[in-house]
């Protein structure tokens, strides 16, 4: 039998970046908010053996252990789902900070246009652009009502950065000033110009200088250490949930923390949650939570499984397109080039997680999509991250995988190789969905989730585009060997892509298609808030955590005006 | 050996500076006490490893084999590393990498038991896009695969793999890499494709975990392993060419 707790105002599950913002600004307004974590507790102390990339880059160290809780995967409705047995094509956060401990960091907004995709579509091209089976949506809210939550978000972290010369209106310049130029960005910045297009530093949650938020929390300047992306910043120099919104939340002395502690039910009566059931997964003991309200901040997986395990919310019904739990799931592209050059030696190995130059003349509808067959579009960014020898040999394409050639060629162009990538935007398909696994179950006895996933026509085209435009940049940079774009395939769940995964719980005016409305707050059960990228209705081309994060402010105001008007705020 | 350039080393006040800890231990535990106390001491950038590593006199005493239990499993296995990076002009192969000690450490360990990767079953086949599926651990994936070397290489050229030309060695090997060679269990290109992956980290990783000796592999490479900072030198235009730093730089007193 599960211990009954005593009753609080918001309890949460999960306490990443979404986490930890919703119990900052709830606790700072006097409410008592409880964060359930599954993980452990960690900060800038656990890492200082961190600059080990086969522990954290190649073994996931910071990352979910996949042994007690996973996905299963198919490419479409009639194959037979199959557990995703070790992480690959993204990389799942747990424990406290969630993926924002790990992340590298770049913090773009979404452009206008994503938020009114349809009616802007639709206004310029006509119906007829929109493909069969494209399920996309405005998403009931505007950039500029968001512009005010993108600002706090930015504050929050200390944003680095320049202006985006294609991005929406900007109430403040970021909060700190861009990264330091390197002779990498620089030809990035040169090319770009050359090719008359508008290059901008990417916006960056690792700092340039220090800076102190709004809520009195210290950020250090980034030392450009080269373990950034899949580490713990050891400086406190990459804003993270830990060094942010959790300690906030904890100083007001209305927050308390809950690691080790798996939430594996919502509760709910009569169109309310009631609470949360969770497992303390040291001691294997079940507890209820109640509380006034229920937030979902479990990441776009456990959002959709919790409330399909729970039965709450209508869930989405691919055949028939309707319901709303499980749909809209969206992934992105990549879309790239690798440049070789045989005289020039770069420090590739050193750098930063958000460090790079962007370009958005690609991107949403900044460019003419009327001759085209595909919508939208991504950013491009010549990143400089910071190279490590496990991961990266890069050989010209032709090269042998192993043996003599292999391993001169892969040593010579370690430091002789620079690249660019698009993040392409993805769409929203009708067969492209989450919903419960019937077999495979987690360490706790709930089922797994099934992701039902595959790239489009849509995403084919948009690919071939952007792999063009990627080329041509890395030869006008100079280089010796640029690689041309194979066609996308299949997704496929084994090789590293993006942990930029969206939807699942979409957020809409329509409650019938939609799961949440612009507070997040779910038209089905006004006290249960779901948070961060699986409200997204569609995935734009770029990094999602900025928009997680205003999103996540916005639903802070809604809960706070919630717990003392009650009912639906929209 | 404190042997960096001048222009690249990072005085403790200037660390301080860069970072924003002058104004005050806003960041807790053991960091900045640790990293910073031992690399400021040793008088700038991460200390070295003592000139040429291991010593002539020193056995190293944890060349020895944890998971293996046939010594000419292990032959064969450091002969199949050797092949996929062998030893050249730029410098030393698996081998002398200590790689099969890597891999013999790591199967015997977590990774080679799958210990943090979803092994409850029923287990299928699956698509390609769906990623590992077979029921056993990488060990066994191992085990199984050298016993079919050893078997294929008699089969073959009649003779054991280890008494095998190199060019006949390299046969072999494409045989397991193309997936000619049945393997039960996990389709058949599995076994090579580990045994590649875990040859490169054998090759590039901190040397704490038994291979990359001496860090030559990075040497090699020209990446100077684990450094504390590029602050004040990633916008110079300048190669940076100091000798590597490995973990172990932190564990100095
Ligand atoms: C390698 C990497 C690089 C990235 N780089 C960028 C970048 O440059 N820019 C960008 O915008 N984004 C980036 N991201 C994405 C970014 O990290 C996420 O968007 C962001 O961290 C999501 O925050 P969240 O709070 O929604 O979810 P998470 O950070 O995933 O937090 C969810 C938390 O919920 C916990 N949880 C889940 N289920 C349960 C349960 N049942 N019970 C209790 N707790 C539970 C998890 O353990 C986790 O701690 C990156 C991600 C990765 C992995
Ligand atoms: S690159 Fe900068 S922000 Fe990233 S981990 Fe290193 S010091 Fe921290």
């Amino acid at each position: 039998m599960a211990e009954k707790l005593d009753k609080v105002d918001v309890v949460t599950v999960g306490a990443g970046w979404t986490g930890g913002i919703i119990a900052a600004e709830c606790a700072k307004e006097g409410l008592k908010v409880v964060g359930l974590e599954r993980g452990k507790a960690r900060g800038t102390e656990d890492y200082y053996m961190i600059h080990d990339e086969l522990r954290y880059a190649i073994r996931y160290d910071l990352m979910q252990d996949v042994s007690k809780e996973t996905i299963t995967f198919r490419n479409e409705s009639k194959q037979r789902a199959l557990p995703m047995r070790q992480l690959g094509s993204f990389l799942l956060g747990e424990g406290l900070g969630g993926a924002g401990v790990h992340w590298n960091g770049m913090t773009h907004r979404f452009l206008p246009y994503d938020f009114e995709i349809r009616t802007k579509t639709i206004d310029k091209y006509g119906k007829n652009k929109i493909k069969k089976d494209m399920l996309i949506e405005d998403w009931g809210v505007t950039y500029d009502e968001l512009e005010p939550y993108y600002d706090q978000f930015e504050k929050t972290c200390g944003i680095s950065g320049e202006e985006n010369p294609h991005g929406g209106p900007r109430s403040n310049p970021y909060p700190t000033p861009p990264m330091k130029s390197t002779p990498i960005t620089e030809r990035a910045r040169k090319t770009a110009e050359n090719m008359g297009l508008k290059p901008f530093a990417i916006p960056s949650a690792n700092l340039s200088e220090k800076y102190e938020n709004p809520d009195g929390k210290t950020i250090n300047a980034c030392q450009y250490c080269a373990f950034c992306e899949r580490f713990g910043c050891e400086y406190g120099a990459k804003s993270d949930p830990t060094i942010t919104v959790i300690p906030t939340a904890k100083e007001t002395g209305n927050y308390e923390l809950r690691t080790h502690s798996n939430v594996v039910e919502i509760l709910h009566e009569g169109g309310k949650a009631t609470g949360v059931r969770y497992v303390d997964v040291l001691s294997g003991k079940e507890y209820i939570q109640p509380a006034e309200v229920v937030v979902l901040s479990s990441y776009v997986m456990n959002n959709s499984k919790l409330l399909l395990v729970s039965n709450l919310g209508t869930p989405y019904n691919p055949e028939k397109g309707t319901g709303h739990v499980g749909r809209g799931y969206c992934y992105q592209i990549n879309a790239g080039s690798t440049g070789f050059f045989e005289d020039e030696q770069f420090n590739t190995f050193m750098g930063a997680g958000s460090l790079g130059i962007a370009v958005d003349d690609f991107n949403g509808d900044n460019f003419d999509h009327a001759g085209l067959d595909f919508i939208h579009g991504g950013v491009g960014s010549v990143t400089q991250t910071g190279k490590r020898p496990i991961a990266t040999n890069p050989v010209p394409p032709g090269t042998p995988a192993w043996g003599k050639e292999f391993k001169q060629k892969s040593i010579h162009y370690f430091t002789r190789n620079l690249g660019i990538g698009f993040q392409g935007a993805s769409m929203p398909y009708q067969y492209n969905y989450l919903d419960l696994d019937p077999t495979y179950k987690d360490a706790y006895g709930v089922p797994l989730l099934r992701m039902t996933y595959n790239f489009t026509d849509q995403d084919r085209q948009l690919h071939s585009y952007l792999s063009k435009q990627a080329t041509k940049f890395i030869k006008e940079m100079g280089a010796d060997i640029a690689t041309e774009a194979e066609e996308l395939g299949d997704y496929n769940i084994v090789p590293y892509q993006t942990t930029h995964n969206v939807g699942g719980t979409p957020m809409g005016a329509d409650p019938e298609n939609s799961t949440v409305n612009n507070y997040s707050q779910m038209w089905e059960a006004d006290n249960v808030f779901v948070l961060g990228a699986s409200t997204f209705r569609h995935n734009s081309g770029y990094n999602p955590t900025g928009t997680v994060g205003a999103l996540a402010y916005r639903a802070s105001e809604g809960i706070i005006r919630y717990s003392k008007e009650g009912g639906l705020l929209v | 050996m404190a042997e960096n350039s001048s222009d690249n080393k990072m005085t403790r006040r200037q660390f301080l500076r860069n970072s924003g800890y002058v104004a005050g231990g806003v960041v807790g535990g053991g960091l900045v006490g640790g990293i910073v106390g031992n690399q400021m001491q040793s008088g700038g950038a991460p200390t070295q490893e003592k000139p040429g590593g291991k010593s002539e006199k020193t056995p190293q005493f944890d060349h020895a084999l944890m998971y293996f239990s046939q010594k000419e499993d292990f032959d064969v296995l450091s002969q199949a590393t050797e092949l996929i990076f062998p030893a050249d002009e730029l410098g030393p192969g698996a081998i002398e990498l200590g790689v099969p000690y890597y891999i013999d450490k790591q199967l015997a360990g977590a990774w080679g038991h799958n210990a943090k990767e979803y092994m409850q079953g029923p287990f299928f086949e699956g698509e390609p896009t769906q990623g590992y599926q077979s029921r056993l651990q990488r060990h066994e994936i191992f085990s199984q695969g050298i016993r079919k070397m050893k078997e294929y290489s008699q089969k073959k050229f009649n003779a054991p793999f280890l008494d095998l030309e190199e060019d006949q060695q390299i046969d072999i090997l494409t045989a397991f890499e193309k997936g000619d060679i049945e393997l039960a269990g996990v389709p058949n290109e599995q076994f090579f494709a580990l045994l590649r992956a875990a040859t490169l980290e054998g090759a590039y990783a901190d040397p704490l975990y038994g291979g990359n000796q001496n860090m030559e592999g990075w040497k090699m490479k020209e990446y100077p392993g684990n450094k504390m900072a590029y602050h004040d030198v990633i916008d110079s235009d300048k190669f940076y060419d100091e000798p590597p730093s490995s973990l172990h730089s932190h564990m100095d007193k």
